[in-house]
């Protein structure tokens, strides 16, 4: 049956035949690979999801997990689920080999683990969770903190978590306020409290690896002052339990096979070494965690915009699979009322729902695949200059990555419901819970609020704005090479993708950032249209020349794409360049 | 004890499955192909009998080129080597001609059991592994839900209706197996990469010895005369509930001997 969690032959066309990931065989690192090997991976990858993890989707999120004061408690399935990914090998599938992993390309991981999120997004958190810890203790960690913390991750018997977020500081990292005592041993020992930390207690491992951000004494305030530290819930070198229990659990609208926890570090509860405290260990040099949770939290962000895709796609395909099965309605032509129904997606109007479901979800897969390409690129590109191109545009288009798709496939996930009409709004069909687990990604990670200010704020300034050059320059090839039917798209997008450079320029031109910075979020949408036009003409030019229903398809949900999406960014951009201060000039009293 | 892994290639079970209309012969190009789903089975079996006796589990299939997937996927599971049987002159061929091309195939190995599934979802006729044990002259142990190996001896739980009979016969010896018998494992990721330098030799008509006039739709003693689709399913039969509906369904359940 073909599968209701993202189509297949759309990852091989994004993958084969328009990012040409086998090229990546001829570098060093993926030499061992080949088209087979991706395929036979995405074979395993599919059929695990469909079969571990789909099943159990719902019965988690009827059954949220509990807490009887002492033990968490989650439905089975969880852990079966969770073994099996571990058995097949899928943790490592992009790690180096040195620790156990498959160095595959991080393009086709990440194409592999969507199929997790679109089967079942809360179970998938505790692999997400876990691969971005071991990476960043990979990249940071010693080779000490490596063997104890990664080798167990890899074979799945140790999960991760990020500890960021404090009940008084989520989106102002600048005030956590958990600290870090140094000890004379080498060793810390952490006090405070960290709050929404995603599978931050359960029986599911043998060990939970906690990477905490804390303030060692007598550091400098704000950013420039937190440290990154790494705490077990297990003290790995003694097998004592360590000075960090779960207050309670949050109770979620969605996203409920994760659990969700208030941590308590250090309040005494357990005795390490016979004292309070919850024994932590440095991950690098002191004052610098931040910039090391950002290896984490820039693929965590890739990330959760791929699980926002997924979801996305999922309720898309399940909403065209029941459009095509309702009978309602009959043809507006129809004058025979004893004629036959017809299937809903006769009329023009499910028609438009389903288009835009499509362009959505495709674009945002399309954002998605060519985003870990660029990972891969920085990684492994062939010289130096093309490494740190790859990184440039990456870092400009993380926020939008994170963003577009947790803004667009939300409203693909709300299309989905209004094709099922009153049905969608029942717990009967999937679509209103992936709705719900959906509403989560434009809020962590860094809110849609906090993507505007660091896209508009950093990442078209950086460098002398060397990444919003690079962007423009990258799209312009693009548009450049639209010709014959495709050429009025090419004019379309690059008039649109000048403009956007052009009012980038208007704003900063005022020199506050108060004003210009006021409207971030509404730069931060037109901008991630322009982006996903631009992905969308790529999508049609791979598909110039082919023919049948899928390449047909790809032409109507692009054009479609450029005639009911991208003429909204015109009005976004005339109200950016007017520099609009309502929202600066409102007072509070007002509202 | 060394394991042969009988191996087929069939249309996806969920895919629309159609014959060809020129020739009869069933549409392979068209569809998705997956391994038949009762040889996960086999080679589950096959594997786990090594795991606990050692020796070499030896897969082997007859299927066009694109058979090629399918015995990647028994050798990411775990099996160590595996020949394909691959010659245009095949095409078309018949279960008693596909029956004499796999005994000269296996008559070329070595080997103490040979496992396969008990049926293929494409054909279903569930007649392979008799038709083997009769050209090969070895016992046959059929619907296989349980396997043990005693030295030279082989025995099974044969699934019946109402339970099982237990069978036994000497090695070499050829089962089938059912669904029954055990959860077959996933590749791993690493098997998956190690199948990818396992042996796998390709043998044509000439490498195996077969005679090419005793296979292929000419000669083949079974020919599809003619075919048409199936009648577009029928409007169910509606039960209304007066009391007895619970009744009427178990009538009507037990009349289609269901119960
Ligand atoms: C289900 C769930 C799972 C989570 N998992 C984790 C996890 O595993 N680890 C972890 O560390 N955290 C986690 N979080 C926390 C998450 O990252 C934070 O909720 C998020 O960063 C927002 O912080 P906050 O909730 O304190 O909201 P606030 O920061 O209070 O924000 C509230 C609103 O104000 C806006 N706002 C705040 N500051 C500004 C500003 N300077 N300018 C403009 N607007 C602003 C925000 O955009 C938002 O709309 C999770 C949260 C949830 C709900």
């Amino acid at each position: 049956m073909p599968s209701l969690l993202l189509s297949r032959r759309d990852l091989e066309f994004l993958l084969y035949e328009w990012l040409d990931v086998e090229l990546l065989t001829k570098r060093p690192r993926h030499a061992e690979h080949s088209r087979e090997t991706f395929d036979a991976v995405l074979d395993l990858a599919e059929q695990v999801a469909t079969r571990d993890f789909a099943p159990h989707n719902k019965k988690a999120d009827e059954n949220e997990p509990t807490f009887d004061g002492t033990t968490v408690t989650l439905i089975p399935e969880v852990k079966k689920a969770l073994d099996v990914f571990a058995q097949t090998g899928l943790i490592a599938s992009g790690m180096d080999e040195s620790v156990g992993g498959m160095q595959l390309p991080g393009v086709v991981a990440g194409a592999c683990f969507a199929f997790f999120q679109a089967a079942n997004v809360g179970s998938s958190s505790y692999p997400f969770l876990t691969i971005g810890n071991a990476n960043l203790l990979m990249a940071h960690g010693t080779p000490e903190q490596v063997d104890t913390y990664v080798r167990p991750m890899v074979e799945g018997r140790f999960f991760g978590t990020m500890c960021l977020s404090e009940p008084q500081a989520g989106s102002s990292l600048a005030d956590v306020t958990t600290r870090a005592v140094p000890q004379d041993d080498g060793s810390y020992r952490l006090f405070g409290n960290k709050m929404w930390i995603s599978a931050g207690e359960h029986e599911l491992s043998e060990n939970i690896v906690h990477l905490v951000l804390a303030k060692i004494p007598g550091s400098p305030p704000g950013v420039k002052g937190i440290s990154l530290f790494v705490v077990p819930k297990v003290v790995v070198e003694t097998g004592e339990r360590n000075d960090v229990v779960l207050a309670g659990l949050n109770h979620k609208m969605g996203y409920r096979g994760t659990t969700n926890t208030l941590l308590n570090f250090g309040e005494g509860v357990h005795t390490p070494g016979g004292q309070p405290g919850a024994v932590g260990f440095l991950v690098g040099e002191a004052n610098r965690g931040l910039p090391y949770m950002f290896h984490m939290m820039n693929e965590a962000r890739i990330g959760v915009g791929s699980g926002a895709m997924a979801l996305g796609y999922t309720g898309y395909l399940k909403s065209l699979q029941y459009a095509r099965e309702r009978p309602q309605g009959r043809p507006v032509a129809a004058k025979d009322p004893s004629a036959p129904q017809v299937p809903i997606i006769a009329h023009a109007d499910v028609k438009r729902m389903l288009l835009a479901q499509k362009c959505y979800v495709e674009g945002a897969l399309a954002l998605v695949l060519y985003c870990n390409r660029l990972l891969d690129d920085e990684r492994t590109a062939e010289t130096q200059e093309d490494r740190e191109q790859a990184h440039l545009l990456l870092d400009t288009l993380t926020p939008i990555a994170k963003s577009w798709p947790s803004q667009w496939c939300l409203e693909a996930n709300s299309l989905a419901i209004q094709v099922h009409g009153g049905y969608g709004y029942t717990r009967e069909y999937d679509v209103e819970q992936h709705y719900r687990d959906n509403r989560l990604n434009p809020i962590h990670e860094g809110t849609h609020g906090i993507q505007g200010l660091d896209l508009l704020g950093r990442k078209v300034v950086m460098q002398g704005g060397q990444g919003l050059a690079l962007l423009h320059r990258t799209i312009s090839a693009t548009a450049a090479r639209a010709s014959g039917d495709l050429a009025d798209l090419g004019a379309q997008l690059q008039a649109s993708a000048d403009r956007v450079v052009e009012v980038t320029g208007q704003l900063w031109a005022t020199g506050d950032p108060e004003v210009a910075l006021a409207n971030a979020s509404v730069y931060l949408e037109a901008v991630g249209h322009v982006v996903v036009a631009w992905l969308w003409l790529e999508q049609l030019l791979a598909a110039e020349g082919r023919t049948g229903d899928f390449y047909d398809g790809k032409r109507v949900a692009g054009r479609f794409f450029f005639r009911y999406e991208l003429p909204r960014t015109g009005p976004q951009l005339d109200l950016l360049a007017s520099l609009d201060r309502t929202t600066l000039d409102v007072k509070q009293a007002w509202l | 004890m060394n394991i042969v892994v009988l191996v087929k290639q069939v249309p996806d079970t969920w895919a629309e499955r159609k014959l060809d209309a020129t020739d009869k012969t069933l549409d392979r190009a068209s569809v998705d192909v997956v391994m038949n789903e009762i040889d996960e089975y086999a080679v589950e079996e096959a594997l786990r009998i090594q795991a606990d006796q050692g020796g070499e589990v030896t897969i082997v299939s007859m299927a066009p080129d694109r058979g090629v997937e399918t015995i990647r996927k028994a050798l990411s599971m775990g099996a160590d080597k595996a020949v394909h049987l691959s010659d245009p002159a095949l095409h078309g061929s018949d279960a008693v001609q596909t029956s004499y091309a796999l005994a000269k195939v296996l008559g070329t190995l070595e080997y103490d059991l040979v496992i396969a599934g008990s049926e293929a979802t494409d054909s279903r006729m569930a007649i392979m592994t008799p038709l083997l044990a009769e050209r090969l002259g070895q016992p046959q142990l059929s619907g296989a839900r349980k396997v043990t190996v005693d030295g030279g001896t082989v025995r099974i739980e044969r699934q019946t209706d109402n339970g099982y009979d237990v069978v036994e016969a000497s090695t070499p010896a050829i089962v089938s197996v059912v669904e029954k018998i055990n959860e077959p494992r996933y590749p791993s990721f690493k098997g998956i990469m190690a199948a990818k330098k396992k042996p796998l030799t390709t043998l044509t008509l000439a490498d195996a010895g077969i005679e090419a006039d005793r296979v292929g739709l000419a000669s083949a003693p079974s020919q599809v005369v003619e075919f048409s689709n199936k009648p577009p399913r029928q409007a169910g039969q509606i039960v209304k509930d007066e009391g007895d509906g619970g009744v009427k369904v178990a009538e009507y359940l037990a009349s289609q001997k269901l119960v």
